[in-house]
């Protein structure tokens, strides 16, 4: 087809992939109070951004693929604010 | 012309392994109908005898637990198995690549994987029954962590059903985009085409969440993971949002690819264009973003924030919007057309008529203060079924009536079929809207028992399911007996694409792909007079 899949650009992504894992282990080791969560959250988002770049082709792609990639974001980011808004209005004990 | 496209795709090809390995979008759209079909009758079995429980208050035929794992397998089967994957993936395979003058989907092993997963998680499905839920269709926690019965079977059988949903989804969007004829824009797209675009963008978006949604049950359920159960730190609220973030984008998925029928039916038996084109087509995008931010009006008394419960309110009146847009568009399509009653129309304006009453009791239920007196009553079933029966299956029937010469390349018994329908109208309505009485008066939904006083009113609603099987089996019975003589190729003189050729289709649909030159729907003009 083309060269977005060259083995070596791959075998790298793949080698940074295992990095990171290896950084959410390490920082699960140490205890950041309320970063804990966040900390997790971000490196996590990290790999799955590098994954869609490299692995999904999204890099290599056009304005309409990335419109349809982001809504989805814009939908997580949604149920994730609405549903929050509960914890603020509960009264606790 | 091939030797294979000499053979219409009904007869190329015999014997079980023709259909079941076959990756003809036709062949399997049909198996789709006839999988769904089944379904759909046996889900309608269970609410038949769920309305024969309610003939007399306390028990009648059968105990309180038979009749809550009943409804649960109406309810779940029926939304499920029949009207979930039903109009999109039966009449979406058999049409759109005819609509949009293609010889078959984009990936059509694709299409035959994403019915065989939709048999499997069938299959799953069944295999549950043997110690059946009693949760409802929902699966509320916390009463499905306790339940004694197969709960992470079925969820597990939806889950399955749920990556049949988002491949077809898939299917069809790069379908419309790869694989549309020369000349065939945008823009002169069939609406069906359209409403099946924004129901696919809602499988592939919607479904995912629902399938984790499930599967954190099954992990709370088998593993104790502490999701959903608050002693294990968890919000059983927050099985409700997940839920509902996938359930009402989910109504669009069951309403949309019906109101695609409508908007091919209407003209043709109006003989007139479709009136606002471009609205109804950007009004089923417009229903599809806008359903994702309305889930929680189904959770006005649940406890969730007030804030976001007005924030929700609003977002729901504003889906009103382009849903009546399209209801002013199929009106406006009427007005000085040349109408002609067909079967097929009578159902299309059936539909716009209940779908209607459906859609404006959805927002007595949408406003704050009317839905804490209304929410888990009767009134919620009966506006439920005004639009899943008067909207769905009223255009599932419709389908079933104006594309039956293309599917199977015979006619039908226009005569027979019309009293079917009069029986089914007057049968729904006899069922239904006594029960908008009842949930205003205050008779909850899903309860065994009743008080003395609600009995006139269940009775009459019961009478009404007799009147209604008694059209449905007339409707088979007329459908299962075609009329001697093929078919014409195009017997309502339709200038959309799937009627230029012969019926029933040859393998490859066309033996040449068309140039399209005009918009689709030219009726009644200078075009049409000439051909
Ligand atoms: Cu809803």
């Amino acid at each position: 087809m083309d060269n977005h899949g060259s083995y070596k650009s791959l075998i790298n992504i793949w080698i940074l992939l295992m990095f990171l894992t290896v950084v959410t282990v390490g920082a699960a080791q140490f205890d950041f109070g309320a970063w804990n969560v966040p900390i997790a959250l971000i490196i996590a988002s990290v790999k799955a951004g590098v994954v869609a770049l490299h692995f999904m082709h999204l890099k290599h792609e056009d304005g309409l693929t990335w419109v349809f990639a982001s809504y989805p974001l814009f939908l997580l980011f949604l149920l994730i604010a609405f549903t929050v808004t509960d914890m603020f209005s509960r009264v606790v004990n | 012309m091939s030797q294979e496209q000499e053979k219409n795709y009904l007869e190329n090809g015999e014997g079980f392994a023709s259909w079941f390995f076959t990756v003809d979008h036709k062949r399997i759209g049909i198996m789709y109908l006839w999988a769904i079909g089944v379904f759909f009758i046996i889900a309608a079995i269970a609410s038949f005898l769920v309305r024969f429980e309610h003939l007399t208050p306390g028990q009648t035929i059968m105990t309180a637990h038979t009749y809550n794992v009943l409804f649960t397998l109406h309810g779940s089967m029926m939304v499920f198995l029949f009207i979930v994957p039903g109009v999109a993936a039966s009449f979406g395979n058999f049409l759109i690549p005819l609509m949009i003058g293609a010889k078959d989907v984009i990936f059509p092993k694709l299409n035959l994987y994403s019915f065989w997963l939709y048999l499997l998680g069938a299959a799953v499905f069944m295999i549950a029954l043997a110690a059946p839920a009693d949760t409802g269709w929902t699966f509320y926690t916390p009463y499905s962590i306790e339940s004694g019965a197969n709960v992470i079977l079925i969820t597990f059988g939806i889950f399955i059903l749920g990556f049949s949903s988002i491949l077809t989804g898939i299917n069809f969007i790069v379908t419309m985009h790869k694989l549309r004829a020369p000349g065939m824009t945008w823009d002169r797209l069939p609406l069906f085409c359209w409403a099946a675009y924004a129901t696919s963008l809602l499988q592939v978006l919607a479904t995912p969440v629902v399938g984790i949604t499930l599967l954190l049950l099954i992990g709370e359920r088998f593993f104790g993971l502490g999701f959903f159960d608050p002693a294990r730190g968890g919000d059983p609220v927050l099985f409700q949002h997940f839920f509902w973030f996938y359930s009402h984008p989910a109504v669009y998925i069951m309403i949309l690819p019906a109101m695609g029928i409508i908007s091919e039916v209407i003209p043709v038996f109006s003989r007139k264009p479709i009136f606002g084109y471009k609205a109804i087509a950007y009004a089923s995008l417009a229903i599809a973003l806008i359903s994702f931010l309305v889930w929680g009006h189904h959770m006005f008394v649940s406890g969730q924030s007030k804030l976001i419960n007005v924030i929700f309110s609003v977002i729901t009146y504003a889906v009103a919007v382009p849903t009546a847009i399209k209801v002013f568009n199929w009106l406006w399509t009427l007005y000085k057309g040349s109408i002609e009653l067909s079967t097929a129309m009578l159902y299309s304006l059936a539909f716009i008529f209940l779908f209607t009453i459906g859609g404006l009791t959805g927002l007595f239920l949408g406003a704050l203060a009317a839905d804490v007196h209304l929410h888990d009553t009767y009134f919620v079933v009966a506006h439920m079924h005004y639009v899943m029966i008067g909207g769905t299956v009223f255009g599932f029937f419709a389908a079933l009536h104006f594309w039956y010469p293309k599917m199977w390349g015979r006619m039908f018994d226009e005569f027979k079929a019309k009293i079917a329908f009069v029986l089914i109208f007057i049968g729904f309505n006899v069922i239904f809207f006594p029960q908008f009485i009842l949930g205003t008066l205050g008779m909850p939904r899903r309860y065994f028992n009743y008080a003395p006083e609600f009995q006139s009113l269940h009775q009459l609603s019961t009478y009404g399911t007799w009147i209604g099987a008694a059209g449905f089996i007339l409707m088979l019975w007329t459908l299962m007996r075609p009329l001697p003589g093929k078919a014409p190729g195009n017997p309502y003189r339709s200038l959309s694409l799937e009627w230029s050729m012969d019926s029933p289709p040859g393998t490859f649909n066309f033996d040449e792909i068309p140039t399209i030159t005009e918009p689709v729907y030219n009726y009644g003009t200078k075009i049409e007079e000439e051909s």
